[in-house]
């Protein structure tokens, strides 16, 4: 006997939507409006107090976006989702509906420069402190807690570096500390990996990557465990203590294993207001209907470009999990079965200059700020998506100027290696010229 | 809130207001395994218009100091104890599921101390399947998916929360997980499999009654609730359409709705 409940690939399809109660319209209608009707007063008075479900204005939720949200919990395992305008509003709506003034995290440093620089430059402004920890050193998260610490935040596998943190490891040590594990899931998508089961508390995505897939739409989410227990301690009186903002309520004691996401929305849509348009989750939703055969494609393309790199006279290093020297090689088997994603970080002979070359001369590559498209993407990580950080913190996410960012898309994998060349050849000739 | 029953503290959901016992009081009864959780879309309308609520977490579920209670009629009369506790004279009582049967042997124990009963998804009995009787005792997590699949109607499994961004089946689940699979599920399953006086206390009952029941619920299917309402001498049922077990979220509005004007017409505010 076994539960019938929907599969991965059938909720990517179906999930969170139900024709019936849609003018029996097969697709996702896109709900291009700001705002909804009430029944009467008292409607509309319980449903700005909480009373009653529903959508006020689409600043706070709307129905087409409803749909995404309900998808992505359902495939992550989640009790609840909020979706956002971008992954980074999504990021920092989970920090400011966790913490206050005073309180710190514990941070990989291994993130995208601009996770990096949020919890470097911009929440200091709110007095909320990072420590940043490299993911590879699970002792480090340990000790870099403090008694204000409200939370550990990582990439599982860190952008651009491609280091893998510990999470079983850094769960306990969470666990032990009674605070929650918030992971940026982006590269895994819920196709390669569900933090959730593997005990983190709360995963962020930003959508516009995998889930989306078409480089075509921004959007974000973050989505709740439902596990955390808020109320064991008095740790976090931000979800357990009477909030003014709704005539003292308490989001723990009322809403339990959806309190999060509850605030997040009440407080952090209501006062911040980074919401998703329509038009975008409707965008998303159409690239989550494929997620399984891209991801398989994005996958297999990329152990063939490992394997291509890694025997490649120009290239220097190659950071990739599914490598047997990589020293994340087993953690990596246990962690992600199905593959290990379509990122490779690779360091190109001739440094910088000959980076630039490569990066100037491959065609059917786009060279972008961006990862997780259909299409393959390079980018040289020090002089774009990270230049805002300093050496210390370069150093601190173990990037060097040799490095480039490849994400591996869906093409034919040799038309993407005959470009690769044409890439190579080009790096090779300044290299050549300084020899002589 | 906390407060003490028979010496072991219990956690009650007072629906976002203080609790006021000079105001006309609603006790919420979870179903098997849940808590107060399960209530939030009905507790807190009632707390914001003139009522005082009372979403309990019985013994050894959510917040409420265990053992759980390992049968029907002492968990009816535990809600009397309830009663009593916060010195309060007479209740209207609600419950889902294996918390109708509460309110069925609360009220037929205890007529002075009730003043109207809703029941959503109520049946006279709720016979357990073996199997999942057994997955629930041993404490496996498989009971709890099982239960979350029969559980839930159309929405359930497909989606569309009253609550925009809430997952039905997956928040259900994490209520049961976040409690003891084998310590509160499996011990109420048992005391439900093994009640068998639903009937008998129904003819018992004697104030006002209704049955909201879903018409897609598998767990308690609409004949078994009708059955029931047809033994309670002054009741009522509703049967919300494309609605399975888990009638207070599935269709919170709904049921809401129609628990509003029962409430109000049986225990005003006065």
């Amino acid at each position: 006997m076994d539960p019938k409940t929907y599969k991965f690939d059938t909720i990517s399809l179906h999930g969170g939507y139900m024709p019936s109660k849609n003018a029996g319209s097969r697709q996702v209608p896109i709900y291009q409006t700001t705002s909804y009707l009430f029944d009467d007063v008292d409607h509309a008075a319980a449903l700005f107090n909480l009373e009653q479900g529903g959508h006020i204005y689409s600043r706070i939720s709307n129905p087409t976006v409803q749909v995404l949200e309900e998808r992505v919990a359902a495939l992550e395992g989640g009790t609840a989702a909020l979706a956002t305008a971008s992954g980074m509003s999504a990021i920092f709506l989970a920090i400011m509906t966790l913490c206050n003034t005073g309180d710190h995290v514990v941070v990989s440093s291994q993130l995208y420069g601009g996770t990096v620089n949020l919890f470097r430059l911009t929440l200091p402004k709110f007095g909320i402190k990072a420590t940043f920890v490299k993911p590879r050193d699970t002792e480090g998260f340990k000790k870099a807690i403090q008694e204000n610490t409200k939370c550990i935040f990582g990439e599982l596998v860190g952008n651009p570096g491609n280091e893998l943190m510990n999470m079983p490891e850094i769960v306990k040590i969470a666990n032990e500390a009674g605070i929650p594990v918030i992971i940026d899931s982006t590269y895994q998508t819920p196709y390669l990996f569900k933090p959730l089961e593997h005990g983190a508390d709360i995963v962020v995505h930003s959508l516009t990557k995998w889930m989306a897939g078409h480089g075509s739409s921004m959007a974000g989410i973050l989505v709740e465990g439902g596990k955390f227990d808020w109320l064991k301690t008095d740790k976090f009186p931000t979800m357990t203590e009477p909030y003014e903002g709704y005539h003292g309520l308490s989001f723990a004691e009322e809403f339990g294993p959806v309190a999060f996401t509850m605030k997040a929305r009440a407080e952090g849509m209501r006062d911040m207001g980074p919401c998703l348009s329509p038009q975008n989750a409707w965008n998303v939703l159409q690239g989550i209907e494929t997620l399984s055969v891209r991801m398989e494609k994005h996958c297999s393309n990329a152990l063939k470009m490992v394997e291509y790199l890694s025997n490649h006279k120009s290239v220097a290093w190659v950071s990739h999990a599914s490598l047997k020297d990589n020293p994340d090689y087993e953690l990596a088997k246990t962690l992600l079965p199905k593959g290990t994603g379509s990122m490779i970080a690779f360091g190109i002979k001739g440094g910088k200059e000959a980076g630039a070359a490569f990066i100037d001369n491959v065609k059917l590559a786009s060279h972008l700020a961006n990862v997780g498209d259909t299409r393959t993407l390079v980018i040289h990580p020090a002089s774009a998506t990270h230049s805002q950080m300093d050496e210390a913190t370069l150093k601190l996410a173990n990037m060097s100027h040799d490095m480039i960012r490849l994400s591996v898309g869906i093409e034919d994998i040799d038309d993407i290696i005959n470009d690769f060349e044409d890439g190579f050849r080009a790096a090779e000739k300044p290299r050549l010229v300084a020899n002589k | 809130m906390k407060f003490t029953v028979n010496k072991k503290e219990v956690f009650a959901s007072t629906g976002g207001r203080p609790f006021d016992k000079k105001k006309p009081l609603i006790i919420f009864i979870h179903g098997s395994g849940l808590s107060h959780i399960t209530w939030v879309l009905q507790t807190r309308y009632f707390a914001f218009h003139g009522y005082s609520v009372l979403a309990i977490d019985l013994p050894g579920h959510g917040y409420s100091e265990g053992p759980a209670l390992e049968s029907i009629e002492e968990q009816g009369k535990w809600i009397a104890d309830v009663i009593d506790s916060v010195g309060v004279k007479e209740a209207s009582l609600v419950g889902h599921s294996q918390g109708c049967l509460v309110v069925m042997e609360c009220a037929s124990q205890f007529p002075d101390k009730i003043r109207s009963i809703g029941l959503m998804g109520g049946a006279g009995a709720i016979p357990m399947n073996p199997e999942l009787l057994e997955l629930a005792e041993k404490g496996d997590p498989k009971a709890v998916d099982l239960m979350m699949d029969w559980a839930h109607g159309p929405a359930g499994h497909f989606g569309g929360h009253p609550v925009p961004g809430l997952h039905h089946i997956n928040l259900g689940g994490s209520i049961v997980i976040n409690g003891s699979v084998k310590n509160a599920l499996g011990v109420d399953f048992r005391a439900c499999d093994n009640y068998k006086n639903g009937f008998e206390a129904a003819k018992k009952i004697k104030c006002p009654a209704i049955n909201i029941l879903g018409d897609r619920d598998r767990m308690c299917p609409v004949k078994e609730g009708k059955k029931l309402a047809d033994n309670i001498k002054d009741s009522e049922v509703e049967v919300i359409e494309n609605c399975g077990h888990m009638i207070l979220l599935e269709e919170a509005g709904k049921s809401l709705a129609i628990l509003k004007k029962f409430i109000r017409n049986n225990h005003p505010v006065e």
